[in-house]
């Protein structure tokens, strides 16, 4: 299973219009990647709760269609 | 409060630091495992593990309980600190440390 990363950006922009995205497909084989999320949405939000918030954006795909996401996220 | 849920209540309770993880600390499954098993170990955290591939319900279980779709996932004294990437970048600015230390765990680095 494995997933475009064009769908990936589309996913994240969704719940988090404002988000600065950059993902990189890590092995090539669109399963696993590094994205870097900056958001205003994430000020005074701990680290868990701004991840919490993009693994929702993907509605469930992460842990499933998405094996490996390695994932930083800032607040703007 | 089902089975599972009680399970991994009385893990993380009865466990100051628990990390739930593919594999054994000396033969993790996952890099994502390995890291964080290196982090732990690096900081001289005496920790107790759970191999989610032993069980399925223990496996599903853990990403309901915590709301967090993956693993590794590191609780410390009942508090879900976070997964891999978390877990890393914590380490790596001295945070981890720190709430190591706040939450009144021994360290004994090698």
């Amino acid at each position: 299973m494995a997933m475009e990363k064009e769908d990936l950006e589309k996913l994240i922009k969704q719940s988090i219009p404002d988000a600065k995205i950059t993902i990189e497909d890590l092995r090539g084989d669109g399963d696993h990647y590094s994205a870097t999320v900056i958001s205003k949405k994430f000020k005074d939000k701990s680290m868990v709760e701004q991840h919490k918030m993009v693994y929702k954006s993907l509605k469930g795909k992460m842990g499933n269609e998405l094996h490996a996401l390695m994932l930083k996220t800032k607040s703007e | 409060m089902n089975d599972v849920t009680e399970n991994i209540n009385n893990e993380i309770k009865n466990n100051s630091v628990v990390l739930f993880i593919k594999g054994t600390p000396v033969f993790p499954m996952c890099g994502f495992s390995a890291a964080t098993v290196q982090i732990l170990t690096n900081l001289g955290v005496k920790f107790h593990s759970i191999n989610v591939l032993d069980s399925d319900e223990i496996r599903e279980g853990i990403k309901k309980f915590s709301n967090w779709p993956t693993i590794p996932q590191l609780y410390v004294k009942e508090e879900f600190i976070g997964g891999c990437d978390i877990i890393k970048e914590m380490f790596e600015s001295g945070e981890l440390l720190k709430l190591l230390n706040t939450k009144g765990i021994e360290i004994n680095p090698s």
